[in-house]
């Protein structure tokens, strides 16, 4: 029964690892960028939650509300004014930028957050729970859990139902061509960067609900993040999801062996499924 | 003017120059420990390491494509590795950072086969992965202490020299030395034919192996003798330092952030870059460091900056504006002085 408990909490600590994932396979879907300040702006958003919650006095859920659009904007800033400047063939310049990134916000949160640890108060949602089964789940795992599937189901519906979707495939498979139909790729670049930073929004407010955070955090959430998405296999949002519920278990499971290998655990099933399966478990077949 | 006039030469008047310069200024160096104090002597020492590190960076990325940020696995093993092996195997330093650089040699190889799977940005990720495997496994040893890291005991100190002037010279010769034979390394590496099969993968990797080049080798032996000498360049961090915990020497700040930096600001792709690089670090340090987290700020905005605006770095912009080569990797053709009469 421990062992199964285990796994269904891996299961629904996976939602969140898929949320820190999804944004980061959504920009590298439409415009091949790899973002290394991922994990800092997940960390960046929490921040931003923390300051609504206690500037308003809202539930931090609620708070999502302020902080989506928020970081939305911050997304299409930075990539119309930075990133886009970065994209082409050589791989540096985005690597090198969003690095540079990385360390600027970093050290900027430690500047007005200071470095103590900090913990966005959720009331009796943190502590809540209910008996399934012989089991005991917390309502807020469970709620993360579904929130990364209904994330994942609405960016698949964006990506195959709606205009701005087609705008985002089209570019993905052949900017030139895009723009000669009549798209501007800065923009549609902005408007993905925009939605991947909302998401990036609701996994930072989860995470900031969820555990205590500081801003050293960013490196090691970009890490899951990245798991995720090569578990999953590179451009499949639902083997995203896959990916990290692997991971998930994988730390669970390692951590109820020894406390001190829960994260050993996870990075090491991301390298034996690098060895075994290169393409990650369910590749696009056009990738 | 015959073609027989035109000569094709690898020097030139700046390169040789530079060579009598750099000489000149390696004996000044060497008799540092009868001229400089101490505080000046463990800032060259840091500085020479840096240099290292930052030329071992650059030919991985520069040159192989292979951009990683996560050398600080194998800064942090070499360091490790000194430990391990002066502590436990009773070897002397010097050998223990020799080993150091073999064990690296060694454990890089399986972690190339895995990590060579993935590409561009995210082979980038992915050794930040296999730097904090090693971090974390690494912390899980108890006989090093830890979580919370070990010393180095006196007695394997006291083996390096018995006198504290003595240490303090010969771990800076040891800096210096590694600097040195970091940069000739890589200076003849690309000059030899392994150097040029290279050159072409990082100018076209398709045109390279369509010419017979085999691109995984040759990013392979790279990346395996970068990892061996950035073990070597580690133990020789925590040889200085006399202290080590796996969150100082698997730091990704120290030894891959501030690395890249020096890297992207002095020029990548180019062996001047780097020791640019690393002169203008250091003097931003100096100057800077006390403004705490502010300087990491304006460190990281200049080097987003140079990434747009200068993309080949400080040294880029000196040698497309004079056709400088200080360096010569190489050859040019030298058209023949025009004839007064003609």
């Amino acid at each position: 029964m421990d062992w199964l408990n285990a796994i269904v909490q891996g299961t629904l600590l996976g939602g969140l690892y898929a949320l820190f994932a999804a944004g980061l396979s959504l920009i590298f879907g439409v415009m091949r960028l790899v973002n290394i300040a991922h994990g800092d702006l997940i960390v960046l958003a929490a921040y931003l939650g923390l300051t609504v919650t206690t500037a308003t006095g809202l539930h931090p859920l609620l708070a999502l509300l302020i902080v989506v659009p928020t970081m939305g904007v911050i997304g299409y800033v930075l990539q119309r004014q930075l990133l886009n400047q970065t994209l082409g063939d050589d791989l540096l310049p985005p690597l090198l930028v969003t690095f540079g990134l990385s360390v600027i916000l970093q050290n900027a949160l430690l500047e007005f957050y200071t470095a103590d640890p900090q913990k966005m108060d959720a009331g009796a949602l943190e502590t809540a729970s209910f008996a399934v089964g012989g089991l005991t789940l917390g309502v807020l795992p469970v709620l993360t859990f579904g929130v990364a599937v209904l994330v994942i189901w609405g960016l698949q519906w964006t990506f195959y139902h709606t205009a701005i979707g087609r705008a985002f495939r089209a570019v993905s498979d052949n900017q030139d061509i895009a723009q000669l139909m009549g798209l501007n790729r800065r923009h549609v670049f902005g408007l993905a960067m925009a939605l991947a930073l909302g998401v990036t929004a609701i996994a930072g407010i989860l995470l900031g609900i969820r555990t205590s955070f500081d801003p050293s955090i960013g490196g090691g959430r970009l890490i899951f993040g990245f798991e995720a998405v090569i578990i999953g296999g590179l451009g499949n949002l639902w083997g995203t999801l896959a990916g990290g519920v692997i991971l998930g278990v994988a730390q669970t499971v390692g951590a109820k062996i020894d406390p001190g290998w829960q994260i050993l655990a996870g990075h090491l099933a991301f390298l034996f499924i690098l060895a075994v399966r290169p393409n990650g478990l369910f590749p696009r077949i056009d990738a | 003017m015959s073609l027989q006039d035109y000569t094709v030469s690898r020097s030139s008047n700046a390169a040789r120059i530079a060579a009598v310069v750099a000489a000149l200024v390696l004996i000044a160096l060497i008799a540092a420990p009868w001229w400089a104090g101490r505080a000046e002597m463990r800032l060259m020492g840091e500085l020479f390491l840096y240099l290292a590190l930052a030329s071992l960076w650059n030919l991985m990325a520069g040159y192989a494509g292979l951009v990683s940020v996560g050398q600080q696995a194998y800064v942090g093993f070499g360091g490790y590795m000194l430990f391990a092996l002066t502590m436990f195997a009773g070897l002397h330093p010097i050998a223990a950072i020799a080993a150091a650089g073999l064990l690296g040699a060694l454990a890089s190889i399986p972690v190339a086969v895995l990590i060579f799977r993935l590409r561009g940005a995210y082979f980038a990720i992915g050794t930040w992965v296999i730097a904090e495997v090693f971090r974390l496994g690494f912390a899980q040893v108890s006989a090093l202490g830890g979580g919370s890291g070990s010393s180095l005991p006196v007695a394997v100190v006291k083996s390096l020299a018995s006198k504290r002037a003595m240490r303090e010279a010969l771990s800076y010769w040891l800096a210096l030395g590694a600097a040195v034979v970091v940069v000739t390394a890589v200076y003849l590496f690309l000059r030899s034919r392994k150097g040029l099969a290279l050159t072409a993968i990082r100018d076209n990797e398709l045109a390279a192996g369509s010419l017979g080049i085999d691109i995984w080798r040759t990013k392979f032996t790279v990346y395996v003798v970068t990892s061996a000498l950035t073990a070597m360049i580690g133990a020789l961090i925590f040889l200085q330092k006399l202290r080590i915990s796996p969150d100082a020497a698997f730091s990704v700040n120290d030894w891959t952030a501030f690395v890249i930096f020096i890297v992207v600001i002095g020029g990548i792709g180019t062996i001047e870059g780097p020791i640019i690089g690393t002169l203008v670090f250091f003097a931003l340090r100096e100057t800077l460091a006390d403004l705490g987290t502010t300087y990491l700020i304006v460190l990281g905005v200049v080097a987003i900056v140079m990434m747009l605006k200068a993309p080949k770095g400080i040294w880029g912009v000196i040698r497309s504006r004079y056709d400088l080569q200080l360096f010569p990797l190489g050859y040019r053709v030298i058209a023949p002085k025009p004839d007064n009469g003609a």
